[in-house]
């Protein structure tokens, strides 16, 4: 993911598929991304291994967190000039809803970019974008 | 309860969690209101290829699976406890190659809410990452009895 040449082939094209199969856990839990002119929509779908509660069945909350962490990071990336990997300092999760096993999704948004540090709002639903399932903001270090 | 009967149950819980399951978590040590469980290190959570460092996702699930499953320590009976909210403040990358532990206790228990914290660590005790949680209580009559017989194990 560090790649240069990865991410300015991302950049350029707007296929994540590269630049996702170069991180290996975003791979597993099946993560994907589409760009919509300037937004970017993250995508996890329904997949066996990421349940958690079995009875519902309902995500693991890691994997949603996994899942959330991991689009706040890549739409960061997307959003900066910068070839370097933001480094997250933490990461708080509100949980507000089961994610049922069903297709989640995710858009991020940049509260704040300082010289330093990012701080990015993360937002995630399943059926409707008007009952989000998790709500989750994240602060990144940033180092050129 | 004794240890035993806790690392049973917990070791059947996390087998009903698949994606616990996926991940390798195993119980390390279970004691009244705390819990250590072990993450073993594997390619596929890396989140770096170039250093073979794993992703934070990682090591959110395993601190979230192990604040959950805490609460199991502290209560008399099982009582599925859905995650309010979670907050993860990384300290460093986890060494690639070697398993991470995470230990949490139950620090505070109300009829309604039970705060946990919860830190991640490797060997030589260096902290990963530290996470404060807190989880709703919607009785156990909430999970179905057959599931709940299951993780008790018929011990009561």
């Amino acid at each position: 993911m560090t790649d240069p040449e990865i991410l300015r082939y991302t950049q350029e094209t707007g296929d994540f598929s590269r630049m996702l199969e170069s991180i290996p856990y975003a791979t597993w839990i099946g993560l994907q991304c589409e760009r919509f002119g300037d937004d970017l929509i993250f995508r996890l779908p329904k997949k066996e291994s990421n349940l958690g509660n079995p009875i519902l069945p309902a995500i693991h909350g890691g994997v949603i967190g996994g899942f959330m962490e991991t689009s706040a990071n890549i739409y960061l990336i997307m959003s900066r000039e910068s070839l370097r990997m933001p480094r997250i300092v933490d990461f708080s999760l509100d949980y507000l809803r089961a994610g049922l096993n069903r297709e989640t999704f995710a858009e991020c948004r940049l509260t704040r970019q300082g010289n330093r540090v990012a701080n990015v709002m993360v937002t995630a639903w399943q059926k409707s974008r008007s009952q989000p399932i998790a709500t989750a903001r994240a602060h990144f270090l940033l180092e050129d | 309860m004794d240890n035993q009967t806790r690392i049973d149950q917990l070791t059947r819980f996390i087998e009903t969690l698949n994606q616990a399951r996926e991940l390798g978590l195993s119980v390390t040590d279970a004691g009244d209101g705390t819990l250590t469980l072990c993450l073993p290190y594997s390619d596929r959570i890396i989140g770096n290829p170039d250093t073979g460092v794993i992703h934070g996702g990682a090591i959110t699930t395993l601190m979230d699976t192990t604040s959950g499953c805490v609460i199991l320590c502290a209560l008399e009976d099982f009582e599925l406890c859905p995650t309010l909210d979670l907050r993860v403040d990384y300290m460093r990358p986890a060494h690639p190659h070697k398993p991470v532990y995470a230990r949490a206790e139950t620090y505070r228990i109300t009829p309604n809410i039970i705060f946990t914290r919860c830190e991640a660590y490797q060997e030589g005790d260096e902290t990963i990452a530290n996470c404060v949680a807190t989880f709703m209580r919607i009785g156990k009559e909430a999970s179905p009895k057959h599931y709940r017989d299951l993780i008790a194990g018929g011990v009561k």
